[in-house]
């Protein structure tokens, strides 16, 4: 595959087709609806929000914290351990990171085969031992978290609420890195994105981490936050290489 | 329950609003696997009703108003139990629950159906589901980082079955005989309801499968979804062809009413439970117009076709013990035209084809390389190991 952004016949606009386009939008000008939206109104629907508005007030949750003293008796336990707050906030946040690591170490290996693939054709600005130490990061990280919730008595095999919600937003980032048709640099976008949000996410759970006065773990989530920001740092600069490249 | 006397709610008291159809879903981590097994089937159950309805309307002309309008409301229902489902569940993961319900209903089936050949039959198809579940748990792990066992919740094993690339068979080798006209009602409750069950299976892979970006899912469901048509074709066979329309109308109504009841009476969501005792009743109304057409047309007495009552409900609870047992004393047969036979008496057609349709490789086989499940997905292994 050629992995550059090339001129062609994309057919989506109005300017593929200027004649039918201009029929079209004085056949939908004529039978404009009776409810209009007002001049200062987004046109989004005043209906719309009504529907989500009701569903929102009368939604349950998306499920649960799985908190150990459910299933067993050890819940005493780890509420002694985090004091007298609420310790299902931070079992939230850490099953949500751990998540969010595992699926980094898959978005890593996509990146990985398909940076294995695009190599023969073209000037990489990284290899793929940069790309899998990248990657083993996130399993470093995700076995940190695993070992922190286990510690705490909680079960690291879970889902949680904020690691479900935290798939469903990072699920098209995958869709995007597994694609064979997508460019090197659409990869890296994703990935830029996801190490974004792993950065801001991991300040956020070093700061509930100690606010729970959980300070045995502050060192190594630290230094998980740390290689974060080189992740950053390392994917923005080869983001910037490539595109900037590729417009000379 | 008595299916005769019973007369449910009236067809033209039944009706569901927008808001009913489209309710509160269910919770993927709260709500119980087997809450979603129920929804998974029913939801099949009530598509197969739209399928045999719209076959039936193109081959009936003095049936077509009472197939149109029982036709309507089913389709509100199986929307009422579809949209159940909630939006956090990936299409891989929703793929998983579906497998879980060909494992464990299908089991569940072959050890109370009376006839041992249709036994056999289901004990045959339960094993090529089971290595479904591990190709696509390894799928689930490698692609989104997930671990099947949050949607299996313990009650269902994954490890290999008889492999998936073994599971291609030449059409003849997928047909099977069916039932005989004296089969009991529990015989015919069970051929519908798994048939449906597959069909939907089916469906639901040709839809999803071109929504995934990576070849190597697309392959696999490509892979999967064409053995789940020949899975159809097996259930299929097994209902007798001599049955007239309104013979299969009425079973499939029966079958509907026997799948809510068993619902309704295993339900731990007491907010689903009331769905399926509402259904319940609606397909008890279905039952009786039914009824009345079979006396009207066929001059005959439903009660030839249903037993007054309905059998005991299927069991919606963990087969393990069972499935563990029909793995090791039948992964390797295999079929040669209608019959199940040793490795190496299986029919050279579906050899031959085999080997046509496996000249590129194996997706299922690819994608579970070295697949070795482990609780917190495989990445979790090193840990454990440290």
């Amino acid at each position: 595959m050629d992995d550059g952004t090339e001129p062609g016949f994309n057919r989506t606009g109005a300017q593929s087709s200027p004649l039918s386009v201009h029929s079209m939008q004085l056949y939908a000008d004529e039978r404009v609806p009776e409810e209009v939206s007002a001049p200062d109104e987004m046109p989004d629907g005043k209906e719309m929000a009504a529907v989500r508005c009701d569903y929102a007030v009368e939604a349950e949750r998306i499920g649960s914290v799985p908190m150990p003293g459910v299933l067993t008796s050890a819940f005493t336990a780890v509420v002694s351990k985090l004091g007298a707050r609420k310790p299902e906030v931070l079992v939230d946040k850490l099953g949500e990171r751990l998540a969010f690591e595992r699926i980094g170490v898959r978005l890593y290996q996509a990146l990985i085969d398909k940076a294995a693939a695009l190599a023969t054709q073209q000037r990489m600005p990284f290899s793929v031992d940069d790309l899998q130490r990248l990657r083993d990061d996130e399993l470093a990280h995700m076995h940190v978290l695993a070992s922190a919730l286990d510690s705490l008595g909680a079960d690291s095999t879970a889902q949680t609420p904020a690691a479900a919600v935290s798939a469903v937003a990072i699920s098209g980032l995958m869709q995007v890195l597994t694609d064979p048709r997508t460019t090197l640099v659409h990869c890296l976008e994703a990935m830029l994105i996801a190490e974004l949000a792993d950065d801001a996410s991991w300040e956020l759970l070093i700061s509930l981490t100690a606010e729970a006065d959980q300070d045995q773990f502050l060192p190594q989530f630290r230094s998980a936050r740390d290689n974060e920001k080189a992740h950053v740092r390392q994917i923005r600069g080869w983001l910037q290489t490539v595109v900037l490249g590729e417009a000379r | 329950m008595d299916l005769l006397e019973n007369k449910g709610v009236q067809i033209d008291k039944q009706s569901l609003t927008w808001k009913d159809m489209a309710g509160k879903p269910i919770s993927k981590l709260d709500d119980e696997a087997f809450t979603r097994v129920r929804i998974l089937l029913m939801n099949a159950l009530e598509l197969d009703a739209l399928r045999l309805s719209h076959m039936g309307m193109r081959m009936n002309n003095e049936l077509r108003q009472s197939l149109a309008q029982i036709r309507r409301i089913e389709q509100h229902q199986a929307t009422a139990v579809n949209w159940l489902l909630s939006a956090d569940h990936s299409p891989l993961e929703t793929t998983i629950a579906y497998e879980q319900v060909a494992v464990e209903v299908t089991a569940a089936v072959a050890q109370r159906e009376p006839d041992p050949y249709l036994a056999q039959v289901y004990r045959f198809g339960l094993l090529e589901d089971f290595d479904h579940l591990y190709r696509y748990s390894a799928l689930l792990d490698r692609l989104e980082g997930k671990d099947a066992n949050n949607i299996l919740q313990g009650h269902t094993d994954i490890a290999p079955g008889r492999p998936t690339v073994e599971g291609h068979r030449a059409p003849v080798d997928d047909l099977r005989l069916p039932h005989g006209r004296d089969a009991t009602l529990l015989t015919k409750l069970h051929a519908t309801l798994i048939t449906a069950a597959e069909y939907q299976t089916h469906d639901y892979y040709m839809t999803i499968g071109p929504m995934f970006a990576d070849p190597v899912a697309r392959q696999l469901y490509a892979e999967i979804a064409s053995i789940e048509e020949q899975h159809t074709t097996q259930y299929g066979s097994l209902l007798d062809p001599r049955q007239s329309f309104l013979e299969l109308w009425l079973l499939h109504e029966a079958t509907e009413v026997y799948g809510y009841y068993s619902c309704a009476q295993s339900e731990s969501n007491p907010r689903i439970r009331e769905m399926w005792e509402r259904f319940c009743d609606y397909e008890l109304g279905h039952l009786h117009h039914v009824c009345g057409l079979f006396r009207q047309y066929e001059k005959r007495d439903p009660a030839e076709v249903l037993a007054r009552t309905l059998p005991a409900p299927l069991e919606f609870k963990s087969q393990r013990d069972f499935v563990r047992d029909v793995l090791a004393a039948e992964v390797d047969l295999r079929a040669n035209g209608v019959d199940f036979v040793k490795l190496a008496r299986e029919s050279s057609l579906s050899r031959e084809y085999r080997r046509r349709i496996n000249a590129d490789g194996s997706p299922s086989t690819r994608v579970a390389t070295a697949y070795h499940w482990t609780s917190g997905t495989e990445l979790n292994r090193s840990l454990k190991a440290a």
